[in-house]
C-alpha cells in the first residue's frame, strides 16, 4: 500500500482512538492533557492517564510483532536539541491548553475557534522554524 | 474498565500514529519543510482522524453522559488569548527543532533510543514549569 493510504488509514486509528475515550471516559484525546495532567494534583484520576500511555508505547512493539515493523524512526538531532525541543514542546502545549492531538485533531473537529488558531500557529512556527535550520535565513 | 477502554484507545491511537509515519520526526520535519522537499503525510493523518472525530463527537453530544463517567468533559473555554497563541508558538518551534510532539515522542520511547528519553523527560519538565504559570483572570 502507498504512505498515503497508510497515513489516512493511521489517522482514521486516532479517530477512532478519539471517539473511544469520549465515549468511554468523556475525555479529549489530548496527548499534552493527558501526560501533562499527570503531574498535578488529582488523586483517583492518575490511572487512565498511565493506562492510555501505556497504550501508546506498547502501540509500536504490537506493530513490531504484527508487522515486523515499529514504525519508529531515528531522532534527526543531537541530545541537546532534543532536550531544549522537549522543554519547549512540554512548555507550549501546556501553556496553549493543547497539542496536535487535543488542537489539531480533536479540537479542528469540533470547529472550535481556540483550536483552529492554534493549529494554524503552530504550523506556521514549526514550519518558520524548520525554514531557518534547513535553509538557513541567507534565503530570506 | 475505565483502565482498559483507555489502554484501548492509546493502543489503537499509538498504532494509527505509527502506521501514519508519525512516529518518524523525518516525516514530520518533512511535512513542516514546505519550501523542501514536501512530504504530506501528517496531512492525510489529519484528513483521516479529523471526519471521524467530529462524526463520532456528533453523535455523542446528544448522549447525556459517557458509558463509564459521570460526565463528558468538553472543552468550554472560547478565549483567545496571548496564553494560546505563546503556548502554540513555543510548542510550533520546538517541534519543528526535533520534529517530536508529545504522542509520537511517548509511542517512539518505546524504540528505547536514550536521545527519546532526554526528549520525553524536558516535555515533562516543561509541563511542571507550564503548571507553575499564575492562573488565567476568570
Amino acid at each position: 500500500m502507498h504512505p498515503y493510504v497508510y497515513a489516512t488509514l493511521g489517522g482514521a486509528l486516532i479517530g477512532g482512538a478519539a471517539v473511544l475515550l469520549m465515549a468511554g471516559l468523556g475525555r479529549i484525546a489530548g496527548i499534552s492533557g493527558i501526560a501533562g495532567g499527570l503531574i498535578q494534583h488529582h488523586p483517583g484520576d492518575r490511572a487512565w492517564r498511565l493506562a492510555f500511555m501505556l497504550g501508546l508505547l506498547l502501540a509500536p512493539l504490537l506493530l513490531l510483532l504484527v508487522r515486523g515493523d515499529s514504525g519508529i524512526g531515528l531522532p534527526q538531532v543531537g541530545l541537546p536539541w532534543m532536550a531544549l525541543a522537549g522543554v519547549l514542546v512540554g512548555f507550549g502545549t501546556g501553556m496553549g491548553s493543547g497539542c496536535t492531538s487535543g488542537h489539531g485533531v480533536c479540537g479542528i473537529a469540533r470547529l472550535s475557534p481556540r483550536s483552529l488558531l492554534a493549529t494554524a500557529v503552530f504550523m506556521a512556527c514549526g514550519m518558520a522554524t524548520v525554514y531557518v535550520s534547513r535553509h538557513g535565513l541567507g534565503g530570506l | 474498565m475505565k483502565v482498559i477502554v483507555a489502554l484501548l484507545s492509546g493502543l489503537l491511537f499509538g498504532v494509527g500514529l505509527s502506521l501514519g509515519g508519525m512516529t518518524q520526526p523525518a516525516v514530520v520535519l518533512g511535512f513542516l519543510d514546505i519550501f523542501g522537499q514536501w512530504d504530506p503525510r501528517l496531512l492525510f493523518v489529519m484528513a483521516g482522524a479529523v471526519p471521524i472525530t467530529a462524526l463520532g463527537y456528533r453523535v455523542l453530544r446528544r448522549r447525556p453522559r459517557p458509558l463509564l463517567e459521570d460526565r463528558f468533559r468538553w472543552p468550554t473555554s472560547r478565549r483567545l488569548d496571548v496564553r494560546l497563541v505563546g503556548g502554540a508558538a513555543l510548542f510550533g518551534i520546538g517541534w519543528g527543532m526535533a520534529g517530536y510532539c508529545p504522542g509520537p515522542a511517548l509511542a517512539a520511547l518505546s524504540g528505547g533510543a536514550p536521545a527519546l528519553l532526554v526528549l520525553v523527560a524536558s516535555m515533562f519538565a516543561g509541563w511542571w514549569l507550564a503548571a507553575r504559570l499564575p492562573a488565567t483572570k476568570a
